[in-house]
């Protein structure tokens, strides 16, 4: 007599729910809630930089977009006019204001805060100008600076006089070099064009570490906790580890690009609200605009291509832990694979032809960042990259099919163990004989 | 329909931890696994639910290998308990009830029905975390049952719990049992074994020692249990020809005899010789097989 007879259970009906299963508890848990929080907020805060410090300029009294009166000290006079003549096409923000009265008056009225601060100056016979200037902080030290430039201008236009020159070689003196960058290097993009693609290469790169290291530390603590629990023992009863490995890759997956997606949507609607325009602040130095949807789109299938990487080997390294404690320690080495291939993108970054480059972005565990790096900053044929994108698939499928073997026999080997040794007793206690 | 095990052999390296193993248990038994600790009984169990193969030998359910096709068909409750700690009673049970095929709102109107039978029904809610020791040793039993297996493997199923909920577990595993499942069990308390099952096996160190009907094990075994209770000093018993073992007892002594006739030359012995409240002759306990037979001390 049979017990109960049901329909098969479709494996991917098994494979769907674990998936959901994932998913929605790791949408709920307290750390997923407070992270997405946080880092939104930041967001706002970054988005809005401008409008935050100019407002806590006016709250706290700073003198954050304000004017400066700075009093001159002059015995002779002609310096101290030409610096009030010449000082708005510098900073307008600089009053000059000439005194009469003696130094000592003029230094006690600087410290109680009449003037911004003091500028004493003087000729020497050589035409050099000697300045002395004294303020009651450090901090303002472009204001300093603009100073200086006018001096120095001043300075040479003396000089320049005292020579007779005309007001024409006067000019060509002061002409600009007409300096242009451009390369003899076929692949290279043009100085603007790689301006451009180094933003958002550098935005991509930070994304793809982050989520690399964030998420695959989560697959690995989440397998961790299964064991330890135990209740893997029954999940592996009833599911192929194959199948286990892939449903949390792709829940967690799915959870990342969901958290992704929210911050991207809280970045567009607070840089709508706060309407600051896009030639101010952090968009300059990125600017998106044609020319940057083929590097978006390669920086999408190197962001999957990273992630399933380094989340097969984070599922199988957490199956071989007994505790959820031990998880640090097992996935070190993975993380420094992450930091590895960081460092060589974000130096790729300002050397993106250096041979180290070019040959680390075929290696599967890099490529996902390298590669990327050289595809946003130089025009790379095609087969480059396809080739980079082969080569990661072709080590996916083979430490994923590794993994599931491992992960198998893992799951079932308990102990305080936690070093590669285990790795060949897993394999052991998968295999047939 | 009955699950075959065929000269299985499990090696680890060099060191066999089940070596050459038989048996038949045919649909319907109840099945009781026996064997010291390390003898050999969960890697049995692992093997019999496929988790990791044989290094020789075939374990069949009808006629096949349990695989993950068949799990919707088998229940298991691991040795230590396996549950997520922080997931509600409620949504681990139906998720893995789930996973073994059973439908969502199945899964739940079976849920309320064991937590009801269990005296348990206010934990539905309640994280596993939060749960007493027996109590979660509850609630995996019915993680393992709730599907409605047709085979049942139960390691330790008894463990942790009190008398009462014993008897609870007991009579649900019965209940189970008469609607027509399958089920084997490992326990080191002989007394639940010998209470459910018709069949056990015994093994030691990987390798079988005893296997087949309680009846027929018993009766092969011939020792028997004599039971005497009496005023005297009956000690010096120990030397009596046909006496094995001599256990003192508060009011007087347990004996193991070689055979049911050397009882009637005890009687002999010690009638007259002082008042005699009790003289039984009892059938041998599967307690006493099985430390005879594994050799270890389970007192």
């Amino acid at each position: 007599m049979i017990f109960s007879s049901r329909k098969l259970v479709l494996p991917l009906n098994k494979f769907s729910l674990m998936l959901a299963k994932t998913y929605k508890e790791k949408l709920k848990s307290k750390s997923f809630i407070i992270t997405t929080l946080l880092f939104s907020l930041a967001i706002i805060l970054g988005t809005n930089f401008q409008a935050i410090s100019s407002f806590a300029g006016s709250a706290f009294g700073g003198n954050q977009n304000q004017e400066w009166t700075i009093a001159v000290y002059d015995e002779e006079g002609s310096i101290a006019q030409a610096l009030e003549r010449q000082i708005g096409f510098v900073n307008e923000d600089i009053t000059i204001v000439q005194s009469d009265a003696d130094l000592s008056e003029l230094e006690e009225q600087a410290a109680d805060g009449s003037y911004d601060a003091l500028l004493t100056l003087s000729l020497r016979e050589s035409g050099k100008i000697d300045a002395n200037y004294l303020s009651d902080s450090l901090i303002q030290s472009d204001l300093s600076s603009d100073l200086q430039t006018t001096l120095q201008t001043i300075q040479s236009n003396l000089a320049a006089s005292r020579l007779n020159l005309s007001a024409d070689e006067l000019a060509t003196l002061n002409m600009p070099v007409a300096f242009e960058h451009s390369s003899f290097s076929e692949s290279s993009k043009s100085q603007e064009d790689l301006n451009e693609a180094r933003g958002l290469v550098y935005i991509m790169i930070f994304v793809i570490y982050m989520s690399v290291l964030i998420y695959s530390m989560m697959i690995a603590t989440e397998v961790a906790t299964e064991k330890s629990s135990r209740v893997m023992e029954i999940l592996i009863s009833s599911v192929p580890p194959f199948q286990q490995i892939f449903a949390k890759i792709l829940g967690v997956g799915l959870l990342g690009l969901t958290q992704l997606l929210l911050w991207a949507l809280v970045a567009f609607a607070s840089i709508n609200i706060s309407g600051e325009t896009q030639n101010s602040g952090i968009y300059q130095f990125f600017s998106f605009s044609t020319g940057s949807i083929q590097t978006l789109i390669f920086g999408i299938v190197f962001f999957l291509l990273g992630y399933f990487l380094y989340a097969t080997m984070a599922a199988f390294l957490g199956s071989l832990v007994s505790r959820s404690e031990d998880v640090q320690q097992m996935i070190m080495p993975l993380n420094l694979l992450i930091v590895a291939a960081a460092m060589l993108a974000f130096y790729g970054l300002a050397n993106p032809e250096g041979s180290l480059i070019t040959f680390t972005s075929f290696i599967p565990f890099f490529s996902p960042l390298v590669m990327f790096t050289r595809v946003g900053m130089l025009n790379v044929p095609l087969w480059e990259p396809l080739t980079a994108i082969f080569l990661t698939l072709a080590a996916i499928i083979i430490i994923g099919w590794f993994g599931a073997k491992v992960y198998r026999g893992g799951v079932l080997m308990y102990g305080n163990a936690s070093s590669f040794k285990d790795l060949k007793k897993a394999l052991m206690l998968s295999k047939k004989r | 329909m009955s699950l075959e095990i065929k000269n299985v052999t499990k090696k680890f390296g060099e060191q066999r931890a089940v070596n050459d193993l038989s048996l038949t248990i045919p649909e319907n038994t109840m099945f009781g696994f026996l064997g010291a600790n390390g003898a050999g009984k969960t890697t049995t169990f692992r093997m019999m639910l496929g988790l990791i193969d044989a290094s020789a030998g075939v374990i069949t359910w009808n006629n096949q290998p349990i695989g993950y096709e068949s799990s919707q068909q088998v229940g298991y409750l691991p040795e230590e308990r396996g549950l997520y700690p922080k997931m509600k009673v409620k949504d681990q049970i139906v998720y893995l009830a789930r996973l073994r095929g059973m439908g969502k709102k199945e899964a739940e109107k079976e849920l309320v029905y064991w937590l009801e039978r269990f005296k348990v029904p206010d934990y539905k809610n309640k994280r596993v975390e939060e749960l007493s020791k027996g109590n979660q040793q509850k609630i995996q039993f019915i993680a393992s049952i709730v599907h409605k297996p047709s085979l049942i493997i139960l390691d330790e199923p008894f463990s942790g719990l009190d008398p009462v909920n014993v008897e609870l577990l007991k009579e649900a595993v019965h209940d189970i049992h008469q609607k027509g499942a399958t089920i084997i069990f490992s326990s080191h308390r002989m007394e639940h074994v010998e209470e459910l099952c018709e069949n056990v096996c015994i093994i030691h160190k990987g390798s079988p020692v005893l296997h087949g009907e309680i009846r027929n094990i018993k009766r092969s075994f011939g020792k028997k249990n004599l039971l005497i209770d009496s005023d005297q000093d009956l000690t010096y018993l120990s030397d009596f020809p046909g006496v094995v073992k001599l256990k003192k007892r508060l009011d007087g002594v347990k004996l193991q005899i070689e055979n049911e006739e050397v009882s009637q030359f005890i009687l002999k012995e010690i009638y007259g010789k002082g008042f005699i409240r009790q003289f039984s002759l009892e059938e041998p306990a599967l307690n006493d097989i099985f430390i005879e037979k594994v050799g270890a001390s389970f007192e």
